[in-house]
């Protein structure tokens, strides 16, 4: 009992005790603002996403023609056809092209994501001066264009390169039976393309797991050790599982323009077997096939959007299954 | 649990800490943590005895909470040594420390069900699966949570949270469990109840607890013994009582609960008697006194606990024993079962006295009110000489 009489205490939020707000104030703070700062993003992805998409949807349900533009519908219900779907599946390089697509993808996911993973927890768990310098380095590479650092990585691998022959060398002295030669074919590989992505996309990683684990509560480490975890037991039990949505972003992040990436494949990739990106474009711009091409481009956009949603509905499900 | 019905310490009595014999159980033998220039933990020695449940009180940034993580082995001392039922533990991971912790924080794993948070320890035990699971059950039922096993952390509320987070750390059935403000998330009736459950629950098992508290009747209740802290130093090692009746220097009679401290100066030394001159209270003040009797002339400190002061509208008649000053009310706080008076003395000294009021009055019949003039006495046993 230090006080004498417990001193009156001001009620939080109760702000009837303060001069009323100018009518300009209120009318800036009015709920109406709110909604419209929230509307012009949306309306922006309206008009700039969802209208072209739906052109876009249209187009693939035309048929091509020799004019301008370079499709027309049927002037009869139902006006569409499926058939540039259905040609899809007719010719080997359009599933090629996805299944090309999907696995460099996946793969450049995977590299970034080990590569990412313990960058961004050392990031995470670095003093706070550190931090900010370590996070400045992660995102300063896009100060510089990207077509400039992709033609830089072409510079580097290419067969007549300075570090292409230096590897070599080093790599034949202490492996002879593995490497001969004095250059290794890098350009034009799968190799330099999941290179190219994952050098471009590791920001994209490293940013959402850093988010995550920088908010992990420690005392959760030190729960685990004070019960007899050792510190590799505490990552896989504690700090792997509490970061998955962090992982889950940074892999979206990732994955998604990576398989519809077009650049560094066409830059960087094999000619003979395209990723779908440059076929897409091959269609647009070599063949004038505008229909076949939207198809391709509706059809990647399902490949990519319906896992998400179905794993979006689970979460949603999870989310309520452990709420109530 | 093996389910203990000796008192804890029974072999060596109930009070093992005064038995010269008696073998320390965790020894802190002159630790000190510096980080950086800063000195938490300076030169702390500490004996405890199994089956005690001891008390680390003090303020924040008093060294007590990182003397608790070096025992957990979060933090290596910088120098001194710990030792655990005679196994030196100094350089131990917490992995390895058959000490478990139960945090302020209470620090539940969000992702894991309350079944799966108190068997986590157990993964690293030689058990088979139905031995975890009988001996998780066995927790759950302790702490009377088998009905919500199968939920998360986040569905639990705080007082739930706390009982995982006991039972948590119990699993492994440690030599000793540390605890860091065990009930201060609590809201005040919660942690009267949980208190009690508390010292039951040590009881049963037989584990030594050592609990850091800032919350000095937190420690009271709970503890043995308490180990006062400040900067780093412990200042004071006693039972609740000894802390409280007979605190040793002027920082722990301060520290707990409410005093009222005067400079004064030895007058005059008799048999078990002491004469302080104190210019504040206008008086000479009789103590009774044992132990080291100070020097005529030293310069002391007396201090006397609010409720130990009675006060009175009428003079005390001349037969009355004890010290007696008189004074004038200036301040009263009514707070139901007592009430709080700070009195002036005429030399301006502010006396705060803390009576019960044993009698059903209304407010016109208090024992005193504002600018009544009063007089306090109070007993030569209740006056405590404080010399440093």
């Amino acid at each position: 009992m230090a006080a004498l009489a417990p001193a009156p205490q001001a009620v939080q939020g109760d702000e009837s005790h303060l001069p009323k707000a100018h009518s300009w104030r209120q009318w800036l703070d009015r709920e109406a603002w709110r909604k419209t700062i929230i509307a012009i993003p949306y309306l922006w992805l309206l008009f700039f996403f969802i209208a072209p998409f739906l052109i876009v949807l249209a187009i693939s349900a035309g048929t091509s023609q020799v004019g301008i533009p370079p499709v027309i519908w049927k002037s009869t219900f139902p006006f569409g056809t499926l058939d540039n779907y259905v040609f899809l599946t007719q010719d080997d390089i359009y599933w090629q092209g996805y299944l090309n697509s999907l696995r460099n993808a996946a793969i450049s996911t995977f590299f970034a994501l080990l590569i990412g993973y313990p960058m961004a927890l050392g990031i995470a768990r670095a003093s706070s001066t550190w931090r900010n310098v370590l996070l400045l380095l992660v995102i300063l590479p896009f100060w510089t264009s990207f077509l400039l650092r992709v033609y830089a990585w072409i510079g580097l691998l290419g067969n007549t390169s300075w570090f292409n022959r230096g590897l070599t060398s080093i790599l034949a002295t202490f492996f002879p039976f593995w490497v001969t030669g004095d250059h290794i074919q890098m350009m034009n590989t799968n190799f330099a393309v999941v290179l190219g992505i994952v050098y471009s996309y590791l920001p994209f990683m490293i940013l959402p797991l850093y988010a995550t684990l920088e908010k992990l509560d420690r005392t959760l480490d030190e729960a685990a050790m004070d019960l007899g975890s050792k510190p590799w037991e505490v990552f896989r039990d504690i700090t792997l599982p509490l970061s998955l949505p962090g992982i889950i972003a940074g892999a979206m992040l990732v994955f998604i323009p990576a398989t519809g990436e077009y650049v560094i494949p066409s830059l960087m990739g094999r000619g003979d077997s395209p990723m779908i990106g440059r076929v897409l474009a091959d269609e647009f711009f070599q063949n004038r096939d505008w229909p076949v091409a939207s198809a391709v481009a509706v059809a990647l956009l399902a490949v990519l959007v319906i896992p998400i949603m179905i794993y979006n509905f689970f979460q949603a499900r999870e989310a309520r299954r452990s709420a109530s | 649990m093996d389910v203990d019905t000796k008192p804890p310490g029974s072999e060596s009595g109930d009070k093992p800490w005064l038995d010269q014999k008696a073998k320390p159980f965790i020894r802190i033998d002159g630790v000190t943590k510096k980080f950086g220039e800063f000195t938490a933990v300076d030169n702390v020695s500490l004996d405890i005895f199994k089956g005690e449940l001891f008390a680390l009180l003090g303020g924040s940034g008093c060294g007590k909470t990182t003397l608790l993580r070096m025992l957990a082995g979060f933090e290596t001392p910088t120098a001194g040594r710990l030792f655990l039922d005679g196994q030196d533990m100094t350089e131990l991971p917490p992995y390895e420390r058959p000490a478990n912790m139960m945090f302020q924080s209470y620090a539940l794993f969000p992702h894991m069900t309350v079944e799966k948070n108190v068997g986590y320890g157990l993964k690293h035990e030689a058990l088979t699966d139905a031995q975890r699971k009988d001996r998780v059950k066995e927790l759950l039922d302790l702490v009377q949570l088998t009905p919500l096993a199968g939920r998360k952390p986040h569905q639990l509320s705080g007082g739930q949270r706390q009982r995982v987070a006991l039972a948590r750390a119990l699993a492994k059935r440690p030599k000793v469990l540390l605890l860091d403000e065990p009930l201060g998330a609590l809201d005040k009736k919660l942690r009267e109840q949980t208190q009690f459950e508390l010292i039951n629950i040590q009881y049963k098992l037989g584990v030594t607890f050592i609990v850091v508290t800032h919350d000095q009747e937190e420690a009271m209740t709970l503890a043995t013994r308490i180990a006062v802290m400040d900067r780093g130093l412990i200042r004071q090692i006693g039972t609740p009582t000894e802390i409280y009746e007979f605190p040793r220097t002027r920082f722990v009679a301060d520290f707990i609960g409410s005093i009222n401290i005067f400079d004064g100066e030895v007058k005059s030394v008799a048999k078990n008697k002491v004469t302080v001159a104190a210019p504040a209270l206008g008086a000479d003040v009789i103590v009774e006194h044992t132990g080291t009797m100070p020097a005529p002339g030293a310069k002391v400190s007396i201090a006397v606990r609010p409720e130990k002061i009675a006060i009175e509208r009428k003079e005390p008649g001349a037969d009355a024993t004890g010290n007696t000053i008189a004074g004038k009310v200036i301040d009263l706080g009514y707070f139901g079962k007592d009430s709080l008076y700070r009195v002036k003395l005429p030399s301006g000294t502010m006396v705060r006295v803390n009576a019960v009021n044993s009698r059903r009055a209304d407010e016109n019949e208090r024992v005193a009110v504002w600018e009544d003039n009063v007089w306090l006495t109070f007993a030569p046993s209740s006056v405590i000489i404080l010399t440093e």
